[in-house]
């Protein structure tokens, strides 16, 4: 930091300029993004198939039956063979988990935004909503299955949106409250009103808060519907159907299942990842080369 | 003649009952236009809290102050004055161009015209060529250049500063304490400047203002009678040394 603040500073030449050409985020992909993309994710390919080789050779070294672990070669063989089931199963689960996120987010944020301008909400709420999330939410799939039907995918996304509510109610609604003071004096300062100073400080300050917690709400959100599927209801979703092969003994077929979990869950996350860049391309975490 | 700052018996206590703290007490103050006074003090002098009073970010418990002949909050509320902080205070997500349009944008002024005035402010600072730079991007002398750009991007009358150098280093320092110089010649604003550096109030002023604390007081005032025009050799005349020891002894004697 201080070495380019030596360089630039006070310089009102343009050449100087050249000097931090490379902090700007450039749209371009040069040698050296590539090599520097190359760099970030080669070592995480790297142990994702040494652990993949690992429990390859040692089921087979050791002889482990498939009923306690499958081999990669198996779960692969059965994910192939059982393709249209097993991805018919994980959109009907991801459709479910993204319902229960979509609602979860929506009722997060508007108690975060009615608890940012009123005190009294705020005091009165926030308490209540620290107890609640202290509960372990999947104890209520029985009671919504109840309420909502077991048949329908609404009884799911219930326990998805109750368990994705918290974290991003609680985290949104720090982000909007934890603005600098000097900021707040500046917005006063030009006669701004709370709503303009809510739209152009406080909402900026709360996306990497919010964007936190959606990348933990979307690793909730499928954990959730899978868990409430255990509850009981349809047969053609992940949940039913890891039960249904587990309790068959084809722990491949199961195992393809988690499988297919896992990617969903990973796609989630980083289409939420991608949001977050959109939105916030000035933020901290995505300067280069500090 | 209406005056920018008029404060008579001002006085502003913190808190009530047991815990009341009296952080200013009888302030006197008429400042013309044009002036640039400095505020100087030790901390907990209320020297930051007597320049909130004017920019209506605190009300006072006693007195009268008028602001351009009105309420504070009138004059907040009438654009009357531009403020620059300790801390650049620039929003991380704006550009430095968008953050000197920020007023503007609160002020309904026109796109055109909102972006027309944020370069001739970044002209009038020398940032032209950074203002699609992000605040980061910048050393701490230019984000504070950048804030001044903004203070002034309304066209205010009166500019405040609190503590705006304080972050800085020396030579940084020196070099916008000119630029500030420049900008007050070239604008004919006037200015309420807070600092703790003692060589910084005599080279900018007009007049400074000891204040002295417990209850926060204006205890001297010394009128800086140094040629309008302020370059390195003010810095080296026989006669800013004599202000600088005149400021030094009215502080000590505010200690004792």
């Amino acid at each position: 930091m201080t070495e380019r603040d030596d360089i630039i500073r006070e310089s009102r030449e343009t050449d100087l300029l050249s000097a931090f050409e490379g902090d700007v985020p450039v749209g371009g992909r040069t040698p050296a993004a590539i090599r520097e993309f190359g760099g970030k994710y080669l070592p995480a390919l790297l142990s994702f198939f040494v652990v993949i080789f690992l429990w390859e050779g040692l089921t087979r070294l050791f002889g482990i039956e498939t009923f306690v672990l499958p081999k990669p070669s198996e779960i692969i063989t059965s994910f192939i063979e059982t393709w249209n089931v097993v991805w018919s199963a994980g959109f009907k689960t991801l459709y479910e988990a993204v319902g229960g996120f979509v609602i979860g987010v929506s009722a997060a944020l508007l108690t975060s935004f009615a608890a940012a301008r009123w005190v009294r909400f705020r005091e009165g709420m926030l308490p209540v909503a620290i107890a609640a999330n202290a509960t372990p939410i999947v104890a209520l799939a029985p009671i919504f299955n109840n309420w909502f039907s077991i048949t329908s995918p609404l009884s799911k996304m219930a326990v998805v949106a109750v368990v994705v509510y918290f974290p991003v109610m609680i985290n949104t609604t720090r982000g909007l409250l934890e603005v600098d003071q000097a900021e707040l004096e500046l917005m006063r300062s030009v006669a701004a009103t709370p709503t303009e100073t809510m739209l152009r400080v406080r909402v900026p300050h709360a996306l990497p808060f919010f964007f936190a917690s959606l990348k933990v709400a979307s690793a909730l959100s499928l954990i959730a519907a899978i868990v409430a599927e255990y509850f009981g209801g349809p047969q053609d979703v992940l949940g039913q159907y890891i039960i249904n092969r587990a309790n068959l003994f084809q722990f491949p077929d199961a195992w393809a299942a988690i499988l297919v979990a896992s990617i969903l869950g990973v796609a989630f996350y980083v289409l939420i990842l991608a949001a977050e860049r959109l939105f916030m391309p000035w933020h901290v975490s995505f300067r280069t080369s500090e | 003649m209406t005056m920018v700052v008029d404060a008579r018996g001002v006085g502003k206590v913190f808190g009530g009952g047991a815990e009341a703290v009296q952080a200013l007490t009888g302030i006197d103050l008429e400042m013309e236009t044009g002036d640039f006074i400095s505020l100087i003090g030790p901390s907990g002098c209320g020297k930051s809290t007597l320049l909130r009073l004017v920019a209506d970010l605190l009300e006072p418990t006693s007195g009268e102050l008028l602001i351009n002949a009105k309420s504070p909050s009138r004059a907040r509320l009438d654009r009357d004055y531009g403020m620059v902080f300790q801390s650049a205070t620039l929003l991380d997500w704006r550009t430095v161009r968008k953050n000197v349009e920020l007023p503007l944008e609160i002020m309904d002024v026109p796109t055109e015209e909102r972006s027309k005035r944020a370069t001739e402010m970044l002209d009038l600072v020398q940032l032209d060529q950074f203002a699609d730079h992000y605040p980061w991007q910048l050393s701490g002398g230019m984000q504070q250049r950048v804030a001044i750009a903004r203070a002034l991007a309304f066209q205010p009358s009166l500019l405040l500063m609190d503590e705006p150098f304080g972050a800085l280093d020396e030579m940084t320092r020196e070099l916008m304490q000119q630029e500030v110089l420049r900008l007050w010649g070239e604008t004919g604003i006037s200015v309420v400047f807070v600092t703790h550096s003692i060589p910084e109030a005599v080279f900018l002023s007009t007049r400074v203002l000891v204040m002295t604390p417990r209850p926060g007081t204006i205890n001297t005032e010394i009128v800086i009678d140094l040629p309008a025009e302020r370059d390195l050799s003010t810095r080296e005349s026989p006669r800013y040394f004599e202000l600088i020891t005149e400021v030094r002894e009215a502080l000590r004697r505010g200690e004792s």
